[in-house]
């Protein structure tokens, strides 16, 4: 893939205090693909989705966005050129149903002010159905009522559902049982079907070999290198989580890093 | 990614009444019970307290109520909106009292009395700082609400005392004001404001109803349609038929029916209204989905004090005076109770506006049943707690009932 990558981070660094959370961190992520953000507890992969996401500002380095430089101050600013974060928590309310969630903070309203709930009600259903998500029976029904991967979905279509062209998905599977892990797999492919460009976060490779097509190995906060998939190995990878040649050592010992979260 | 083009798949259809029904009983075994448990409660209270004294019935004890309960509905109307968002005001009935005190105080014909629209927006001002007072030490001090509040109860019962002057007890002479809870429409007017009341529900059922079927969606079905409009038309023409019969539908309680579909209206039609709801659901969600979470818990906490003041006022007017001890009393706890009653969650996020008139009417029945069988004060309240402890358990148990259906 030699085309501009639609998401590109140059030489990202980042200290917390005297800890070096990230060193020089390259990612490439073109539409359309997947790829698999992985390393150890405290190898600095949240804290690279939260540089890129604008929850972090980063010390060095710079993040491109469809080739520019592009300075993202925060959530609402990553929303605005096309990047979403599904965290972990999902951050759905409850006792809002489907289509609310979806449409929150993007209310559609009438001449009067008032909300066009059938109108949004249509659209979300037309998303889930173009994501192929057909689990869910209703659009109109509460998020309490949902399973796990079903509130993944809804997590996921909401994030995608605003012209997005970028996802980050963390640790999308982490709770979900065996059909539902199938559910939300399938999605995400859909997701770099559809053009998308997907970076997933994840522990569990036998799910990632499933869905990518090149990992991006950090370990202390640096990044290892880039796998294309069909060129590697379950154990290379593995290898190259917990044993990976770092180019630098940060302060005089890197167990410092290791204990930090 | 926001598609245009129409789905062709699902029929647009209204639901059989077999299908509504359906659904319903999915709710309910849910755990969305809605108004079903105030509901029956008023029917089960209206048939004890028929039995023992047909009076309770009566023309003349159905139009007292709605005069006495329209205070606590007021004041419980706000009361939901800080409890929507997982907060608490312990300072509503205080704040009444200082609402009231200062609409007496400025409408005291001593030469200095001013214009009662100008009173009544003092007192709203006064009311809406003081709101904003709690938001601000809410949001951005991190102080419990439970604290703010209870402290500025404590403050508001001190200004009432300090305002009501020396007798203790201003009277309220202005017209205006003395009208709000003493006077009752004409029988014509009556009918005419049941026949507007269901026509307009009638208009915004159909209207939604329209709505969904023109974007693919199904609509509840003509059964469904059909029976709210009757029971609508029965609420608001028996309302009438009886008032009537006595000495007319009382003014106050067509101001409370509007105020509360006006407050309705926000809470469940505008994107405010549902920001509210997001935050009591999920503060750390509506945050990142770009909602203003403390812009909207400042604006509760103001509605909360606002319409506690509008409680007042309507307070003064019934009783056409105000004195030292105004707001206080079991005020505060009756219209915290009737929100809770009326099914709104003390969890956050649930609740609806309506639910503080519904517990308002409980409140008030009860009341208003054990004063005709002439029990005493301390069995009111002993009756009054039980009645509480039931609704919030209900609450509770239907809470794990949703979780538990949540995770099916």
């Amino acid at each position: 893939m030699e085309s501009t990558p639609l998401l590109e981070t140059r030489g990202i660094s980042k200290r917390f205090g005297s800890v070096q959370a990230l060193f020089e961190v390259d990612l490439k992520l073109h539409a359309g693909e997947v790829v698999g953000l992985v390393g150890d507890n405290g190898a600095g992969k949240s804290t690279l989705v939260k540089s890129i996401a604008g929850n972090h500002t980063v010390d060095e380095g710079t993040v491109l966005f469809e080739g520019k430089p592009v300075t993202i101050s925060g959530p609402k600013a990553a929303s605005d050129l096309g990047i979403e974060v599904v965290y972990q928590d999902l951050a759905l309310c409850d006792n809002l149903t489907v289509t609310q969630n979806m449409f929150l903070g993007r209310e559609e309203t009438n001449r009067f002010g008032l909300l066009s709930e059938a109108t949004m009600q249509r659209q979300a259903a037309e998303t889930m159905k173009s994501l192929a998500v057909t689990t869910l029976s209703s659009v109109s029904q509460n998020v309490a009522r949902l399973s796990g991967g079903q509130r993944q979905s809804v997590a996921v279509a909401k994030a995608v559902m605003w012209n997005s062209k970028a996802v980050i998905l963390d640790e999308p599977t982490a709770a979900l049982g065996v059909a539902q892990t199938r559910q939300v797999l399938d999605l995400v492919k859909r997701l770099a079907e559809r053009g998308l460009g997907v970076i997933v976060i994840s522990h569990n490779l036998h799910d990632l070999f499933e869905i990518v097509d090149t990992f991006l190995v950090l370990r202390l906060g640096q990044s290892i290198g880039s796998y294309t998939k069909t060129e590697t190995s379950q154990q290379e990878i593995v290898e190259a989580i917990t044993a990976g040649q770092l180019s630098h050592v940060p302060g005089q010992d890197s167990d410092e890093i290791r204990n930090e979260s | 990614m926001t598609s245009t083009t129409r789905s062709s798949t699902p029929e647009p259809a209204r639901q059989t009444l077999g299908e509504g029904l359906n659904t319903w009983i999915a709710n309910v075994r849910a755990g969305d019970i809605g108004s079903l448990p105030v509901i029956l409660g008023l029917i089960a209270i209206t048939i004890i307290f028929q039995v023992q004294n047909d009076r309770f019935l009566s023309a003349q004890n159905l139009t007292n109520a709605i005069v006495q309960m329209a205070p606590i509905a007021f004041i419980s109307t706000g009361v939901v909106f800080v409890l929507l968002i997982g907060e608490i005001d312990l300072s509503v009935g205080a704040m009444s009292g200082v609402g009231g005190v200062i609409i007496a105080r400025l409408l005291v014909p001593d030469g200095n009395e001013i214009n009662w629209v100008l009173a009544l927006g003092v007192a709203a001002i006064v009311a809406v700082l003081v709101g904003g007072v709690h938001g601000w030490f809410v949001t951005k001090l991190g102080v419990p609400s439970l604290i703010v509040t209870l402290a500025t109860f404590f403050m508001g019962t001190g200004v009432v005392l300090a305002l009501a002057g020396q007798q203790g007890l201003i009277r309220v002479q202005d017209p205006t004001v003395i009208g709000i809870a003493n006077t009752f429409l004409s029988d014509t007017i009556g009918w005419l404001v049941a026949v507007s009341a269901v026509a307009i529900y009638a208009i915004s059922l159909f209207v939604t109803d329209r709505a969904n079927l023109a974007q693919g969606l199904t609509a509840g079905s003509w059964a469904a349609f059909g029976g709210k409009v009757t029971m609508a038309a029965i609420v608001a023409f028996g309302t009438v038929a009886i008032t009537n019969a006595d000495r007319g539908l009382p003014l106050v309680g067509l101001i409370l029916g509007v105020t509360v579909v006006v407050w309705l209206t926000i809470a469940e039609r505008t994107k405010f209204g549902r920001h509210i709801y997001a935050v009591g659901g999920n503060a750390e969600g509506a945050r990142r989905a770009g909602i203003n979470v403390d812009r909207i818990k400042i604006s509760c906490f103001m509605i909360a004090s606002f319409m506690a003041a509008f409680g007042g006022l309507v307070l003064a007017s019934r009783l056409r005076s105000v004195d030292n001890s105004a707001g206080g009393g079991n005020l505060l706890l009756n219209s915290i109770a009737a929100a809770v009653i009326g099914g709104t969650s003390l969890f956050g996020g649930r609740g609806k506006i309506t639910n503080a008139v519904q517990g308002a009417l409980v409140i008030a029945a009860v009341e208003s049943g054990m004063g005709l069988l002439g029990w005493p004060s301390d069995r009111k309240f002993i009756v009054t707690g039980f009645i509480l402890l039931l609704a919030v358990s209900v609450d509770t148990v239907t809470r794990r009932a949703r979780q538990t259906s949540g995770r099916a």
